[in-house]
């Protein structure tokens, strides 16, 4: 009995135990119906093995949702327990725990997939590509995401949830004051999905590199495949060192080593020092691609070319070197020196610069434009005066003497959902609404729509703008209570009901998704929202192979200059397309390293090292394999072609 | 027969078999550390550079620009990191 001892919940309470119930009816009701309407084989078949980049994108989005939602919990949860003084909803270990789920959740298990969902839809239709450059890779990094995420979404009903927070701090997440295995679920959890982001950058730089259709040089892309490259070359610079990081914190914990304690010659410091050298440049690969999508979004519905397409690019590529320049800002308290703190205070304020840029070009885009207001435009037109707030703040918290002020209270609470919200999850949204047609053949109800963007907005004003008043006020965050005495109920019962606002707004989109399946008209056209750059120039729904015909780009608008200056896009005939084939490696590889994470998490290790060799005999199976991929004939795509030409 | 023979590979192969005895040497020999240090240093960024552009060919394609400008920002990445550390853990530190 000693074995099972260790997968015992450290702090239970009977809200765990519902959920394991709920997770365990939940797991047998898919397996149930799966075999019950025989989608077994329909699953393997089209999903699981999939290497087609549009179907990950999907899945990716799948996911993306579901997370939002367990995170989205988490968040109600604590401002719950905050809203009223003294409240005895969640004690000290609980609200601890749940603030760590919800940020790690919300950062790495739904910002992050967002952006490779519409990433992986749109940049290969964006270039005219057929697929990207390594599919099977690509399934891979979905894989190892997903499992990661799931390994980590597991942890609060087998042997606990991490609670030190989502920056997960030495020596608090040391073994000395960490005792359960949560921070071993955070350290190996990141861990297999950051090998899944790190591969998926070098996937997507060389495939926006080396791809990209005839006559589409570097500076005719579209902005939100800029935009990408960009997050995709931090990716591959900064995701290494994340990996390393976790790797020391996983010897500490595990193997007795001192890269990160407070004794015997270790450093607690080098782990929030490394943890930011990572940390900031992944704020940026959230939002860069988020300003890509916006800036599309902006362009089509001001019906003109984006203003300054040159400024934005180099803002971008300028922000890129910047965003490894100002890690240390995170941790201005810290005991460094005032010239240290000086120059990064100084770099940390030139970032607003390039941000700035951008701003003013949308600005100026919408100022000339005949502005159509559309759900996903009306969450654009949203984004720029609630983003800007948040980088106004974030300038203020720049100040490195005034950051002792506000340091760790709910004011940088406010200031990083301040840019978070409006800007990465309001263009994620934005662009889901946007691509949908293109991904699912019918629209998303527009007035629901902008019913949820209005709600989302209250409730955000709501919720997040009391904190910093409170955060001014000394309200620390990441504290479980607070006594009547502070005077900070008040506005913390605010922030409830504005997360209640969230909440009501997010839940519509799910009843919109339901409305629209329901009663949307399937008659739409590939190109319902009259847009502008290629991946509109498909058909709907997009065929296997996106192109029967690869386009030939003069201009950064070629389906723009194609509707209206009559410029041929696609020119000679059909010829047989090579298309990459399908493979259960990658699921297979992703199940292994679940198993694989979870033996470590407990330090159950035969199974890890059985494992291990399992995940070394993929490899060595994918180098054997011989595989030169299938064509498509002429004939067949000439048959696909006249059936979709008729739909539309 | 001359032009088959791949001079460069082997230069270059003698060439890095030179450096890790050099660097070598710093177990063997008892050096001070700063000038343990230098020579690892110099040795590892030579070797680098050696393999990435003989052996791994990163100059000999029409994708020459993208390539050396990623090895560029990668070394910019890395000094910054290095050095923004030392500073902030030990130079700056009070
Ligand atoms: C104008 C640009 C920005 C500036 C000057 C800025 C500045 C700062 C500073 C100085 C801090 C640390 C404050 C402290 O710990 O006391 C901070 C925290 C943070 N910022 Fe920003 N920021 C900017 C934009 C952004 C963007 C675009 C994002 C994300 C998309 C972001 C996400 C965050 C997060 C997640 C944290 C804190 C995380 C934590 O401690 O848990 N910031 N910002
Ligand atoms: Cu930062």
């Amino acid at each position: 009995m000693d074995f099972f001892d260790r997968f015992a919940i450290p702090h239970p309470s009977p809200v765990i135990y519902a959920s394991m119930v709920a997770i365990g009816l939940t797991v047998i009701a898919i397996i149930a119906g799966l075999t019950y309407f025989k989608k077994w084989g329909y699953l393997w078949r089209e999903w699981l093995t999939t290497v087609d980049h549009k179907r990950i994108g999907i899945m990716y989005l799948i996911s993306a949702l579901l997370m939002l939602f367990r995170g989205g919990v988490d968040a109600i949860m604590l401002r719950a327990q905050l809203a009223t003084p003294e409240a005895k909803l969640l004690d000290a270990q609980h609200y601890n725990e749940i603030f760590s789920t919800h940020g790690v959740v919300m950062i790495l298990f739904m910002a992050m997939p967002f952006i490779m969902a519409l990433m992986n839809f749109v940049v290969p239709l964006q270039i005219g590509a057929r697929d990207v450059a390594f599919p099977r890779l690509n399934a891979l990094s979905f894989w190892l995401f997903f499992m990661g995420a799931m390994l980590f979404n597991i942890s609060f009903v087998i042997g606990g949830s991490p609670d030190a927070g989502w920056t997960s701090y030495f020596p608090l997440a040391g073994n000395e004051f960490s005792e359960s295995v949560g921070t071993n679920y955070y350290m190996i959890a990141i861990q297999i999905a950051g090998i899944g982001t790190l591969m998926t950058g070098i996937n997507f730089m060389t495939t926006i590199l080396k791809m990209r259709t005839p006559g589409m040089t570097l500076m005719k892309m579209p902005m939100f495949t800029w935009s990408s490259l960009v997050a995709n070359v931090i990716i591959v610079f900064a995701f290494p060192v994340l990996t390393v990081a976790l790797a020391l914190g996983t010897m500490d914990r595990l193997f007795g080593t001192h890269f990160f304690t407070t004794d015997a010659g270790g450093l607690d410091m080098l782990w929030a020092n490394l943890f930011w050298v990572w940390g900031h440049p992944e704020v940026y690969i959230l939002i860069l691609p988020s300003f890509g999508i916006f800036s599309e979004i902006i362009s089509t519905f001001a019906k003109r070319n984006l203003y300054g397409y040159k400024s934005m690019v180099w803002s971008m590529v300028v922000i890129a070197g910047y965003s490894f320049l100002v890690w240390a800002h995170h941790f201005f308290t810290m005991g460094q020196g005032a010239l240290t703190n000086s120059i990064f205070s100084i770099t940390t304020m030139a970032i607003a610069v390039p941000t700035g840029v951008k701003i003013f070009n949308w600005l100026f885009t919408l100022y000339k434009g005949k502005i159509e207001i559309t759900t996903p435009m009306l969450y654009a037109i949203h984004f720029i005066p609630l983003f800007t707030i948040g980088g106004v703040t974030g300038v203020m918290l720049a100040m490195s003497a005034a950051d002792y002020q506000y340091h760790n209270t709910m004011f940088l609470v406010a200031h990083f959902h301040n840019v978070i919200i409006p800007g990465v999850v309001y263009a994620m949204l934005a662009g889901l609404t946007y691509y949908w047609p293109k991904m699912f053949g019918f629209m998303l109800n527009e007035r629901i729509g902008k019913w949820t963007v209005w709600l989302l907005s209250i409730g955000f004003l709501l919720a997040f703008m009391p904190m910093y008043i409170t955060g001014l006020d000394g309200q620390a965050r990441r504290m479980y209570t607070y006594s009547e005495s502070t005077g900070y109920g008040p506005w913390n019962m605010a922030s409830f009901i504005g997360a209640g606002i969230m909440a009501i707004g997010f839940a519509l989109i799910v009843y919109n998704i339901y409305y629209s399946i329901r009663y949307a008209s399937r008659d739409i056209g590939s190109d319902p929202w009259d847009a502008r750059t290629l991946e509109w120039a498909t058909h709907t729904p997009v065929p296997e192979y996106n192109f029967a015909i690869s386009p030939q780009v003069a201009s950064i608008e070629p389906f723009w200059d194609s509707k209206k200056k009559g410029q041929e896009l696609f020119k000679g005939s059909y010829e047989k397309i090579h298309m990459p084939n399908n493979s259960g490696i990658p699921f297979i590889m992703g199940c292994i390293f679940f198993a694989w994470g979870f033996s470590f998490v407990f330090g159950i290790w035969v199974p890890l090292i059985l494992t291990t060799i399992g995940i070394f005999v993929c490899m060595a199976l994918r180098s054997f394999e011989i595989d030169h991929g299938h064509y498509i004939s002429v004939d067949e795509i000439e048959e696909t072609e006249t059936k979709l030409r008729g739909a539309n | 027969m001359r032009e088959l023979f791949p001079a460069k590979q082997v230069m270059g192969f003698v060439f890095s078999l030179i450096l890790t005895i050099a660097a070598l040497l710093v177990y063997y020999l008892d050096m001070s550390f700063t000038a343990g240090m230098t020579l690892l240093l110099i040795t590892a960024f030579i070797q680098a550079g050696l393999q990435l552009i003989v052996f791994m060919h990163a100059g000999e394609t029409k994708d020459k620009g993208s390539i050396y400008t990623n090895i560029y920002f990668g070394v910019f990445v890395a000094l910054v990191t290095i050095l923004g550390t030392l500073l902030c853990m030990i130079w700056g530190y009070i």
